[in-house]
């Protein structure tokens, strides 16, 4: 079986969970013998408009589309990584012709390209697989990672985004949500019935690198540990009131976090109003090695966000060795027992909990323990089964309907 | 002839509140109140108010030919007074009636008979207290907490002063033996034992509404044919099991309140069956052999162990952290103290820190008023801390009163006057009052 995927992101180019997550998966699915054309959208430099690469795999082939496009941009965002970017001439104006430059893109890939099913990730892609589902006639399946109401926290929703979700979730043949929470969304803001919608939950790679260094933070201090980006989306702000609250009880924690965002200054500003600034540190962007370390290091890793349509993050620190405290508002929450839950408006319970983690050893053990077996069983091999089994399906649909 | 000898265990927790890390120091009202007191009522209705009733119409329509045995648990018969004394009252009515025995066990369900053999002796006199008072009759045969048993504590029992005990009839501890008959302990010849037949208890107490058994639906009669089929194998079928199966655990509108009143009528449709209390059944049967039981065996899950109290290391954790502070808290003499910690021995709130149904699927099968086993231990061990504290401030002002106490003695003391004005010293006042001290605070430094 042939695949036309696009997406925005691939690792080591990624810069949060959807590049994990097509990773993880793309690997799955290979291994299960189907072939993955993979579309990204890819601004080098002095590259060409249009380049075909293949992956270190060997088994996906990745091409790439010149675009300044990232994954998790606000129409906002974009315009003022357009401003830093140089010389940018040959790009569009708005984020939207960006999307636009990128349908295009892919109707070309589209011709080229022999496949039976169109597989999009999220939004900005989605235009590209109608697009190349008019052209050759295949089932395309959309898979829904985040819908505009997760980003923006359901105030202030992009009409345009919105539409642009909507048309491509009404196009799709079948749509992949990565949760029954995303799954409930789509169904109440989208007007889309139940039965089409597949919850393919992600899942998390194995880690079997274990790092033995020890921080200097480490020895005497706790920590406290956020990865995500810093947006209204993943709760940075309950993270930080939290800390305050912490630090109140233990002044021996050291909250970190990794990841960078629109609302890092106000995190950085608010920080030192609230006296913990020196308590509350920024690493920055990590991936690979590093962020695995941060896992590794931290006694307690806490997931605050206020939607969260899956959530890799917890698996990853799971998979590490570190217990989670996850919000109860997240995809992710679905598919793990051993942690802890709570609502991420509730400072007091979530500082309650972070305290409870770092006193009590019985506790850290058993969820440290209890939830690295949990996380074993999620492997990407059972959602790369999901969507052979939905792609099937949509071929069968589609062969009866020709 | 065959025996058959029911037992029902009653028993309801003092369920704690969702105590947070920083309630600790600021309240030490640890028991949710609204909970208990709803779960009562709602139990009383459905279970203790309508069981009872038909247990006493059975008595009299049977002419007395029905018995029936309980034991009622500190924690379910104070909440009884407090929220539905009616069905205290209806429990002294059976009472009346002769033909109900009440047994004996740990005042507070706890798990005190591995923890602390001196614990474990006063609960069970506490328990022997308010049965004696309630219903008129000193219990003789003694039932623990989940039918924990082995050879040691068994032995102990036995010093008490039983002269009979309940436990499972587990395939591990019988091996090819018969659980209807009697036995008797190896390290306590004196004592009887009375085995669950757990088979046909669970055919009532777990699966009688399930579906999928091949042997649902289960009818009295069919079930007086299986009771009867023991009939020159066995001399006593133990039917033991939790009173909650009758209208809580079974739903009466699957069929078990007409099980359990139409099950006497066909059991006594044999003319060699009858119906034994506990005592009775050792009185009338002689024990068949003798048991030796090194491990611990409990009624509990599959396994039939402790795991399920014990079985992680947060469980383990709390049940030490708790037992370590016994005789502190025996010596400073605080009954509310002293009654507190041993509400928080009861075992459900350990079993609710168990981890090891906790994953997919069986979630929902897993009853426990907490979200997961980790809050329950939370919730636990914050109250533990605030407890510790109330123990050492306890402590402190217990020593700082016995100083006072001792200062005002000195000063007032003329012999200690006139001692002074000849400087003499005097050894026996000062180890008098080092007694005193002693007595007061206990050894230990505060």
């Amino acid at each position: 079986m042939r695949i036309l995927m696009f997406g925005w992101e691939f690792p080591p180019l990624s810069s949060g969970g959807l590049g994990t997550a097509c990773y993880g998966l793309t690997k799955a699915l290979a291994n299960r013998g189907v072939d993955i054309t993979f579309v990204v959208p890819y601004a080098v430099e002095g590259e060409a408009e249009f380049v075909k690469l293949v992956s270190t795999s060997g088994i996906i082939k990745v091409r790439r589309i010149n675009t300044l496009l990232k994954p998790y941009m606000s129409s906002k965002s974009y315009g003022e990584v357009r401003r830093k970017a140089k010389g940018p001439s040959m790009y569009g104006q708005s984020l939207f012709d960006e999307v636009w430059r990128y349908m295009h893109a892919a109707e070309k890939i589209a011709e080229e390209e022999d496949f039976d099913v169109i597989h999009c990730h999220d939004w900005m892609t989605f235009q590209a697989g109608i697009m190349a589902k008019k052209k050759k006639h295949k089932p395309l399946v959309v898979h829904v990672h985040a819908t505009e109401f997760d980003r923006t926290g359901d105030t202030g929703v992009n009409q345009h985004v919105y539409e642009i979700e909507r048309k491509g979730m009404h196009a799709a043949d079948a749509i992949i949500a990565v949760s029954n929470y995303t799954k409930n969304k789509i169904t109440r803001h989208y007007g889309i019935a139940p039965d089409k919608i597949h919850v393919v939950h992600n899942a998390v790679e194995r880690s079997e690198k274990s790092f033995s260094e020890i921080s200097a933070l480490k020895k005497d201090n706790k920590i406290v540990l956020f990865v995500g980006r810093i947006t209204l989306q993943k709760g940075p702000d309950y993270f930080l009131y939290a800390a305050k609250k912490v630090l109140e009880h233990n002044k021996n924690v050291r909250f970190i976090m990794v990841g960078s965002g629109d609302m890092e200054p106000f995190i950085v500003e608010k920080a030192a109003e609230l006296g913990i600034a020196d308590k509350f540190l920024f690493a920055g962007f990590l991936q690979g090695d590093e962020l695995h370390k941060a896992y590794q290091m931290a006694d307690v890793y806490v997931l605050p966000s206020v939607s969260e349509p899956f959530g890799i993050t917890p698996l990853e620190s799971m998979a590490n060795n570190t217990p989670v405290i996850i919000s109860k508002q997240s995809g992710v929450s679905e598919v793990i027992n051993h942690c802890l839950k709570v609502d991420f408006w509730d400072i007091d319970q979530l500082s309650s909990k972070i305290l409870s983690v770092l006193n009590y050893k019985a506790l850290h053990e058993e969820l440290r323990d209890n939830a690295s077996l949990e996380v074993r069983k999620l492997s990407w091999d059972i959602p790369a089964q999901k969507c052979i089994h939905i792609y099937n399906q949509v071929l069968e649909r589609n062969s009866i309907k020709i | 002839m065959v025996s058959v000898c029911l037992y029902f265990q009653v028993h309801q927790p003092f369920r704690l509140r969702r105590y947070s890390i920083f309630d600790i120091g600021k309240s030490h009202d640890y028991f949710d109140h609204a909970k208990n007191q709803q779960v009562m009522h709602k139990i009383a209705k459905k279970c203790y108010l309508p069981a009872n009733k038909l247990i006493m119409d059975l008595i009299n329509r049977t002419d007395g030919k029905f018995k029936a045995s309980y034991s009622i648990t500190g924690p379910a018969l104070e909440q009884f007074e407090q929220y539905t004394p009616e069905v205290l009252d209806s429990f002294k009515e059976l009472a009346k009636t002769g033909n109900v025995e009440f047994l004996n066990e740990t005042y507070y369900h706890t798990l005190s008979s591995i923890f602390s053999k001196q614990e474990f002796a006063e609960q069970i006199a506490l328990h022997q207290r308010r049965i004696k008072e309630l219903f008129g009759q000193k219990p003789k045969v003694f039932r623990n907490t989940e039918l924990i048993f082995n050879n040691e504590i068994a032995n102990f029992v036995q010093q008490l002063g039983f002269k009979g005990m309940l436990a499972e009839g587990a395939d591990h501890v019988l091996g090819w033996r018969s659980p209807n008959f009697i036995y008797t302990p190896k390290t306590a010849p004196g004592m009887k034992l009375l085995l669950k037949n757990y088979r046909l208890s669970d055919d009532i107490a777990f699966r009688f509404s399930e579906k999928s058994w091949s042997e649902w639906p289960l009818t009295a009669d069919k079930f007086a044919n299986w009771v009867n089929a023991v009939n020159g194998n066995g001399d006593v079928v133990n039917l033991f099991m939790d009173y909650e199966t009758f209208g809580e655990h079974q739903w009466e509108d699957k069929g078990i309140f007409d099980f359990l009143g139409h099950m006497p009528k066909e059991l006594l449709r044999h003319p060699d069956n009858d119906f034994v209390t506990p005592s009775e059944a050792i009185t009338k049967y002689p024990a068949m052999g003798e048991l030796d039981v090194h491990h611990i065996v409990s009624w509990a899950d599959v396994e039939r162990d402790l795991s399920a109290w014990l079985g992680n290391r947060m469980q383990q954790e709390a049940v030490k952290e708790l037992y370590a502070m016994e005789q502190d808290i025996k010596s400073l003499g605080s009954r509310k103290l002293l009654e507190d910690w041993r509400k928080l021995q009861i075992s459900d709130h350990f079993y609710y820190m168990c981890t090891k149904w906790f994953n997919d699927g069986d979630v929902h099968k897993y009853f426990n008023p907490y979200d997961s086993p980790y809050e329950a231990f939370i919730a636990y061990m914050n109250i533990v801390n605030d407890f510790k504290m109330q123990l050492k401030e306890g402590k402190e002002s217990a020593y700082r009163k016995a100083s006072m106490e001792i200062d005002t003695l000195l000063k007032t003391n003329s012999k200690v006057n006139k001692y002074k004005n000849k400087g003499i010293k005097d050894n026996s006042l000062s180890r008098k009052s080092r007694d005193f001290r002693k007595s007061k605070v206990g050894n230990r430094k505060v």
